[in-house]
């Protein structure tokens, strides 16, 4: 294949994924890595090098429309990045030690996991309890806009948020995906911070993380440019045209099949990981 | 210094938002102006990313792919608009800094530093 065509293919590929993965609020870059690896026969490491890149470009720019709309929580953002950062670089020295068919089945594994959340319908929000401590402390809760006045609401349990963000950190950076289902987990189920916030915030944070694992992943010659230009404008182009349509869309039906999908790309991951095809 | 006694969460949101916006817009345009001059010089060579290599030590850090962009390497074009983008939420973080300072808000200048520093350990190694 030339550059020319493959090229135009990984753009396109990446343009499908940008736009499922906004419209679906997944994510790209869970399919990009299985996408590069299984159809183009992408060395992972590369693949992951490439996804990264893809994943600042787009956590950035849908952050920037987010925090204008006062969703964001700052605070929030700042205060877990210190898990987040310091768990994506260990995740980056992690994965210049693990050879490529165990990479392959870690990620296998989390796709499976990513597909049975996504599936999985969301419980009630917790009614309105007792502000924390160790939260007000740390200037932690916060309000946001809804149609009815300002809402405010208190964080909760900091401390396994904060261990959480570590995990999706390493995630991040060991796998060059943005693990936002990860860190929705753990600011929404852990923190009890409102849904709306905890997606829009952990948008925020996820540029900052993948940031902090692809300086080492450029250092150590992981970021190819004739791989990651493609899949960088192709991700930043299908996201853009995601969340202009995401008002109009049904995404029940849709985050279904894109589970499906990611459910299948994690069974094949796992099985090229095992048989040592990757 | 009214406009610094005023300061407000709301002003450093949208002050963030933009500079992100840019941030990305500028790297894409790098990455897009490398594309074209690498298919129209390459785009016949084959494509083969099955063995892992790792990128010439010039591609792989800040002063290389300077030197590379100067000397019009499209590659090294690219490599300029992923370290662009790269730097976007480092610069992000760094206005946070300033932001919370002039809240004077000492907590959270001290936990923006800690990501700051992190953030340029994994950018600049030891």
């Amino acid at each position: 294949m030339s550059v020319l065509v493959f090229t135009l293919l990984v753009a396109a590929g990446s343009l499908v994924a940008g736009f499922l993965g906004a419209l679906t609020g997944l994510g790209g870059g869970v399919v990009l890595v299985p996408l590069l690896a299984i159809l183009f026969k992408v060395d992972i490491r590369y693949a992951i090098g490439a996804s990264l890149v893809a994943v600042i470009a787009t956590s950035s720019g849908a952050a920037a429309a987010y925090v204008k709309e006062g969703f964001t929580n700052i605070r929030v953002g700042m205060f877990l990045e210190i898990a987040t950062t310091l768990g994506a670089l260990s995740g980056a020295f992690l994965a210049t030690r693990i050879p490529a068919p165990a990479l392959a089945i870690v990620f296998g594994l989390v796709l499976l996991y990513s597909a049975y959340l996504s599936s999985r319908t969301r419980p009630l929000p917790p009614a309105n309890e007792e502000p924390d401590p160790l939260a007000t402390r740390l200037k932690l809760n916060g309000s946001f806009p809804t149609p009815n006045g300002v809402r405010h609401y208190f964080v909760r349990r900091v401390p396994a948020g904060f261990g959480l963000m570590f995990g999706a950190g390493t995630l991040s950076g060991l796998l060059g995906i943005g693990s936002g289902a990860v860190k929705v987990l753990a600011m929404d189920q852990a923190m009890r911070i409102p849904f709306k916030v905890s997606t829009t915030t952990s948008n925020f944070m996820i540029g900052v993380t993948a940031a902090a694992s692809a300086g080492v992943y450029l250092r150590r010659g992981y970021i190819d440019p004739g791989l990651a230009m493609p899949v960088m404008l192709g991700v930043l182009a299908g996201s853009l045209l995601g969340t202009r349509v995401l008002v109009k869309a049904q995404t029940r039906s849709l985050r279904l099949v894109f589970a499906v999908v990611i459910a299948i790309l994690g069974v094949e991951m796992i099985y090229k990981g095992l048989s040592g095809k990757i | 210094m009214t406009i610094w006694a005023k300061w407000t969460d709301q002003k450093t949101e949208e002050i963030i938002g933009n500079l992100l916006r840019a941030g990305v817009l500028l790297a894409a345009m790098v990455v897009s102006a490398g594309a074209i001059l690498y298919l129209v010089r390459h785009g016949e060579a084959p494509a083969d990313y099955r063995i892992f290599r790792g990128e010439p030590t010039d591609l792989r850090h800040v002063r290389g792919i300077l030197k590379n962009t100067r000397e019009g390497h499209a590659r090294g074009i690219i490599q300029l608009g992923v370290l662009l983008l790269i730097a976007t939420p480092v610069v992000r973080v760094a206005f946070s800094v300033f932001a919370f300072a002039l809240e004077k808000d000492r907590m959270y200048v001290i936990f923006t530093l800690i990501v700051l520093s992190v953030l340029m350990y994994s950018l600049l190694g030891a």
